[in-house]
């Protein structure tokens, strides 16, 4: 029963994390090392610190020439970062990186899909019968509060960026996930008025009580690269957790666990 | 073996198979997606950023 239900949680997880190691190569990985050349300071977009009243004018002058030539400096890096990424010397080590990168691919959506199977079991216990179009929905749902919903509070970062102690952070972020699917399970499976009220309440009150933040923003990516480095994310794990929920309902349609 | 005690070891198996499945997935997740021993965090390092965890 246990083995049954874990063996068709590797078999979706594994091909979801596939997936998503390959949608990662193809939209996220050259955003994650370009924000990597701004947060070691081989590329920065703001050259010289914010003018002083004293020195104002002279400061001002130097930041813009400084400004424009790291601008320069920038696209000149990044494009050679790309052509470089190819020479031997760093290869082997590039290979074992994005190795590693689809390894735990494998292993944050097997988690995810262990955890959907076991819903699955209860959902299943509890009379309701599960499809691949009920596993969609459930992916759907697994995407807003494993991701989207703890997004709101701890937006995907670039390395560079500034945030709050990484414990407080995981600590809210464990709350939000658990406030999250329990809010939509009650929403989505409670039978009376105060059970929907419960579940919007739970949604609502990781963002009421706030997550933790940086004292200030201080990080070394340009937002526009940060921008569409989480806009990315988010929608790689929409694409990803649809396409998990469909295939785990799928198995669990042929096989259902009894 | 009566009829109700069949029915409630079923219950039970069932019970603690969901029950270890809840484990394992939450232990898992954990490790890929939160644990910070130095070696871990660095080759689930660019996973992490990509799938919105809090990384360092």
């Amino acid at each position: 029963m246990f083995m049954k239900m874990l063996s068709g949680a590797m078999i979706a997880g594994g091909a979801a994390g596939l997936l998503a190691a390959s949608l990662h190569f193809a939209l996220l990985q050259d955003k994650l090392l370009l924000g990597e050349q701004y947060e070691s300071g081989e590329l920065s977009h703001f050259a010289m610190p914010a003018p002083t009243q004293d020195h104002g004018h002279a400061i001002a002058t130097g930041a813009h020439e400084v400004t424009a030539h790291s601008h320069d400096t920038a696209e000149g890096d990044a494009e050679d970062g790309h052509s470089h990424s190819h020479a031997s010397s760093e290869e082997g080590s590039d290979i074992t990186r994005n190795l590693y990168t689809v390894a735990f691919n494998v292993l944050i959506y097997v988690a995810y899909a262990i955890l959907m199977t076991a819903g699955f079991a209860v959902a299943t216990t509890n009379g309701r019968r599960i499809g691949p179009s009920e596993g969609v929905l459930w992916g759907l749902a697994g995407f807003a509060a494993f991701q989207m919903l703890p997004a709101l509070g701890l937006p995907p970062e670039l390395p560079g960026s500034s945030a709050a102690d990484i414990s407080d952070r995981q600590t809210w972020w464990w709350a939000a996930v658990v406030a999250s699917t329990s809010g939509l399970g009650l929403l989505a499976y409670g039978r009376s008025i105060a059970t929907a009220v419960l579940g919007l309440v739970l949604l609502a009150l990781p963002h009421l009580i706030g997550a933790p933040e940086a004292d200030g923003y201080a990080g070394l990516v340009p937002p526009e690269l940060s921008a569409a480095f989480a806009a990315r994310v988010l929608g790689v794990g929409l694409i990803v957790w649809t396409f998990l929920g469909w295939l785990a309902g799928k198995l669990w349609a042929d096989e259902p666990f009894k | 073996m009566t009829l109700t005690s069949v029915k409630t070891t079923l219950v039970s198996k069932s019970f603690a198979a969901i029950a270890t499945m809840f484990v394992v997935g939450g232990s898992l997740l954990f490790v890929a997606g939160h644990a910070q021993s130095a070696g871990i965090h660095d080759v689930a390092h660019d996973m992490r950023h990509a799938t919105g965890f809090p990384c360092h």
